[in-house]
């Protein structure tokens, strides 16, 4: 049944388990040799040999391919000719337009609707018995790959013409109703906007934790006091709670934004990019491996790495906060 | 505690009581039917699914397990659910591992150039992973690491790694210092410390991180589609997958077959470890 | 051979000195107390002894051997630490135990010392516990055992009982003292509590500021203190000090104070007329009877003894008698500072005269 090669378990357990032990050895190796050297010297040169391996490994996968990207994005297809700007302007002409367009529809809309609905789950299971298994069940789609999770809601958006049994749930919910189908993931708008609801159901569980946990910490005594001042629940909301939960909302704005810009899975197993559902992430797949054009891709990574570089600051500036 | 406000008895209060009941059963509906739908749909014959929705199974019971038996024997599934796990489990292992070491490091040792360490690991967060991929197809081809499992485990590695020391770095600085001292003057080299001491306490922090390091392994699918082709092994289960969701010609069933068999591993993972799970996300809340 | 020599020890952080060159010599088999205020540089010098920071000039030697360059784990020297420092997930057997699996004992030795250890300080029960099932005082206990199991060539303790209520820390000091007595290994040991030091050790290091202000034995510091600051921070309440200068008039001697009070001088107190001096004498060495007269501004009896608040002149001064004093607040004491355990310190240099 399942054609797996002999070799495959012993690298497994040569990657799982070898390599740490490897590696644990050579540091052994690595302190003995520093145990000769003179302490002062010692203090200095332990640090990298600890470290030596991690920030290899960063290295490798992220800083230098950061820099050479910067590099092909401003070079033609083949990374052969300079071409200047010439794929910065190709991002931001024809098709292309439509298609960043697309992530700045996901943009706005999916940090949007995962704040709300979070923020209503959050207020909201607090306040009924059966919150921890609300909370649970919230938190099952975050284990499931969005993969599967595009395969599982194409079922549920499934469309046939009118007249024809609606196999999928929603238009058959709609035919209940005596509603006509809705061709969710062909109409256009439509259809993003059904992408990013798939991307809210598999990622609410993790906004709502972290929003329930801070409005855990908002202190009961404040709350009471306010309610003893005769504030109402939605005041005490909006001028008690919110205020101090200001940091998880902004975790949870952060991590949807950076989300909405690399989103590839859901857009390649749904629509694979048709009726104007198209974004940047999986047209660079296309420039990758249909077009064989290293520039547009480079130069679209390069987009999406400078769109996160805001995000990326103020995680910088929180953390440095943070370790004051 | 029986000391509690005096309940509004008053007919917006009740009402808002039942709009509270309303909305968080319809939030755990919708987010519990799905799953639900793809286990019935896994189970239906191919002739019903066809004809009907997964609903209908509740009124027409026909079941059978024949989609599993064709994801299994047909769609590769049982391969690439061993890809997957050849995948993930060595990532995990090495993201935890490389994790601990240069967190310890990074927080316990003193050297120029720290803080700015730190500050980079916490940009480099929140990295798309699309801006590595034209470097390392390249750099994957030139060095044989293409189609490859270790080429793999690699970069998920290099990618989670900064988590896992953003993740650990706090806990590890909860330590107290003096475990250090105590630990040095009883003899401990530095080595023997990480393995006696930071190892054991760091443990639950640790599978915290396993777990999310498995998760993301196991449901990637940009790196095992664009650097395992060209491989012997069968493709990881997701990647199957999204080839599957672009054809009909099996029929659905299989589809939501090993669709379900690819959520099972992580599902059983998050709902046994929910603890650890739940530790790892709010530790962690910071990565996109 | 396990004295401990610490010879001109100076620290500095970012090339500001904070510890000014600190002699000490502790002999073999001692029990030295460190003692100041907060700030002082007495955990400093103690975590210097230790290995645990790093020596900026001098040296310290212990045994024979210079250890400036020898790291903390091969100095073979067991620590104390406040917050006891317990490896939260060993058992309280494989606590004492680390140190001795490092140093490959056997396991028939290591287990004959934990067990001689354990049954030294009552731990035989709680062998298998881990440290959270503790409390405070057999926490505090297992620190020392995992001390004493080492046989170290020296003990550290870095304020070990802090932590504890005020009970146990006195039932712990004398048990401690004990344990120094029976081992005979030589012990360091640091605390700001002037009662702890006075009570525990055989010599007392009075530190300030980063420098060692007197070092002597408890009673020497007691009756005979090297300036203002010990004679100040040694004794409970603190001594009194009241500013005059010498007077002589024939054979007769005396203080005069600035507002014109006469008081009695020691027998062989010699100095200029007209001298400015710090004249110092402790609560305890005020005696009721002929002598000044002084208001009583507050009562606090003890039961024992009374401590007496007074005005003398227009200074200041405490009494503790162990007499009862019944009158009220507002009246007036006869009293007069015991001549012979009168102190005298220099103004200016706040060293002792004579």
């Amino acid at each position: 049944m399942a054609r797996i090669p002999a070799y495959v378990p012993f690298l497994v357990v040569v990657g799982a388990i070898g390599i740490p032990i490897l590696v644990y050895a050579a540091l052994g190796i690595g302190e003995r040799v520093l145990a000769h050297l003179p302490a002062r010297l010692e203090r200095r040169t332990r640090p990298w040999l600890w470290l030596g391996l991690p920030l290899v490994l960063v290295v490798v996968i992220l800083v230098y391919p950061i820099v050479t990207t910067l590099g092909t994005s401003i070079m033609g297809a083949r990374s052969e000719t300079f071409v200047g700007l010439d794929n910065y302007r190709w991002a931001f002409s024809g098709t292309m337009l439509g298609i960043v367009g697309n992530n700045i529809l996901w943009l706005v809309v999916y940090p949007i609707v995962t704040l709300i609905l979070a923020l209503a789950a959050a207020v909201l299971f607090d306040k009924v018995r059966y919150g921890p298994l609300a909370m649970s069940i919230v938190l099952l789609p975050t284990a499931i790959s969005f993969t599967a999770g595009a395969v599982i809601w194409s079922e549920i958006y499934s469309f046939q013409p009118e007249g024809s049994p609606q196999i999928g749930l929603l238009n058959a919910i709609l035919h209940l109703f005596g509603f006509a189908p809705v061709p969710w993931l062909i109409q256009p708008i439509v259809n993003n906007l059904a992408l990013i609801f798939v991307a809210v159901w598999l990622h609410l569980g993790v906004a709502t934790l972290i929003l329930s946990a801070a409005i855990k910490n908002v202190g009961g005594d404040m709350v009471e006091a306010a309610r003893l001042d005769g504030a109402g629940e939605f005041h005490i909301f909006a001028s008690i709670i919110l205020p101090n939960i200001l940091p998880a909302v902004l975790v949870v704005l952060t991590t949807t934004l950076i989300t909405s810009l690399k989103v590839f899975d859901i857009v390649y197993v749904m629509t694979n990019g048709n009726f104007g559902t198209d974004v940047i992430a999986n047209r660079l797949y296309y420039e990758l491996f249909a077009a064989s054009n290293f520039g547009h891709a480079s130069a679209i990574a390069v987009i999406l790495l400078f769109a996160a570089l805001p995000v990326a600051l103020i995680n910088v500036v929180q953390f440095r906060r943070e370790a004051k | 505690m029986s000391a509690r406000a005096p309940k509004r008895r008053g007919s917006t209060g009740r009402w808002a009581r039942i709009g509270v009941h309303v909305v968080v059963v319809a939030i755990i509906v919708v987010w519990f039917v799905p799953t639900i739908g793809l286990f019935v749909s896994s189970l239906r014959p191919q002739a019903e699914a066809a004809s009907s929705g997964w609903w209908m199974a509740f009124v027409r019971p026909i079941y059978t397990a024949q989609n599993y038996e064709l994801a299994l024997d047909q769609l590769q599934t049982a391969s690439s659910l061993a890809t997957s796990l050849a995948i993930a489990v060595p990532t995990t292992a090495l993201v935890m591992f490389f994790s601990v070491l240069g967190s310890y490091a990074l927080v316990r040792m003193r050297f120029a150039g720290r803080t700015a360490l730190s500050l980079i690991l916490v940009a480099l967060l929140v990295t798309p992973p699309q801006i590595t991929l034209v470097p390392l197809l390249r750099l994957y081809y030139m060095a044989g690491l293409s189609g490859t499992l270790p080429g793999i485990w690699l970069y998920q590695t290099g990618f989670t790694v900064p988590f896992g020391v953003f993740l650990l770095r706090g806990f590890i600085a909860s330590i107290p210092e003096e475990l250090y001292e105590s630990a040095h003057l009883d003899g401990a080299s530095e080595l023997r410390i990480f393995r006696s001491i930071v190892l054991p306490l760091a443990r639950p922090i640790l599978a915290s991180l396993g777990i999310l390091a498995f998760l993301w392994s196991w449901n990637d699918l940009l790196i095992p589609l664009l650097f395992l082709g060209g491989s012997p092994l069968a493709p990881a289960i997701t990647v199957n997958l999204s080839g599957l969701a672009a054809q009909t010609a099996q029929g659905r069933g299989p589809l939501m077959a090993a669709t379900f068999l690819s959520v099972v591993v992580p599902l059983i993972l998050v709902i046994s470890m929910q603890r650890h799970f739940v530790r790892g996300i709010l530790g962690g809340a910071v990565k996109g | 051979m396990s004295s401990v020599v610490i010879d001109d020890v100076r620290k500095s952080y970012g090339g500001v000195e904070v510890m000014h060159g600190v002699s000490v010599d502790i002999p073999d088999g001692s029990f030295v107390v460190l003692v100041g205020p907060s700030g002082c540089g007495k955990s400093t010098l103690l975590r210097m002894i230790a290995g645990l920071e790093e020596i900026s000039g001098g040296t310290i030697s212990i045994g024979d051997e210079v250890v400036n360059d020898v790291v903390a784990k091969d100095r073979d020297i067991a620590m104390v630490f406040q917050s006891y420092a317990l490896y939260p997930h060993m058992t309280i057997f494989d606590n004492m135990d680390f140190s001795l699996k490092l140093r490959g004992l056997s396991k028939a030795e290591r287990k004959e010392r934990i067990d001689k250890a354990a049954g030294i300080l009552g731990l035989r029960e709680l062998l298998d516990r881990k440290p959270s099932a503790l409390s405070g005082g057999q926490r505090q206990r297992v620190a020392m055992g995992r001390a004493i199991v080492r046989e170290p060539k020296v003990f550290l303790f870095d304020e070990p009982l802090s932590n504890l209520d005020a009970k146990l820390r006195v039932e712990m000091r004398s048990e401690i003292k004990a344990l120094q007595h029976r081992l005979d290994t030589t012990t360091i040991y640091v605390t700001h509590d002037q009662i702890e030091a006075m009570t525990m050790g055989d010599r007392i290091v009075v530190m300030r500021d980063g420098r060692v202000e007197q070092c002597d034995t408890p009673l020497n510091l007691y009756d005979r203190p090297a300036n203002l600051f010990v004679a100040e921070f040694i004794g409970s309440p603190s001594m009194n000090f009241v500013p005059g200068r010498f007077r002589h008039e024939g054979a007769e001697r005396w203080l005069e104070t600035e507002d014109g009070l006469h008081l009695p001088l020691p027998p062989d107190a010699a100095g200029e007329e007209g001298r400015r001096v710090v004249y110092g004498f402790r609560p305890e060495h005020l005696v009721l009877g002929d002598g000044l007269p002084a208001t009583i501004e507050l009562v606090e009896p003890t039961g024992a003894e009374t401590m007496v608040l007074l005005k003398l002149g227009v200074a200041e001064v405490t009494g503790v008698f162990r007499e009862r004093i019944v009158e009220p607040e507002g009246a007036t004491l006869e009293v007069w500072p015991d001549p012979a355990r009168v102190h005298l310190f220099d103004p200016d240099t706040g060293m002792r005269l004579a």
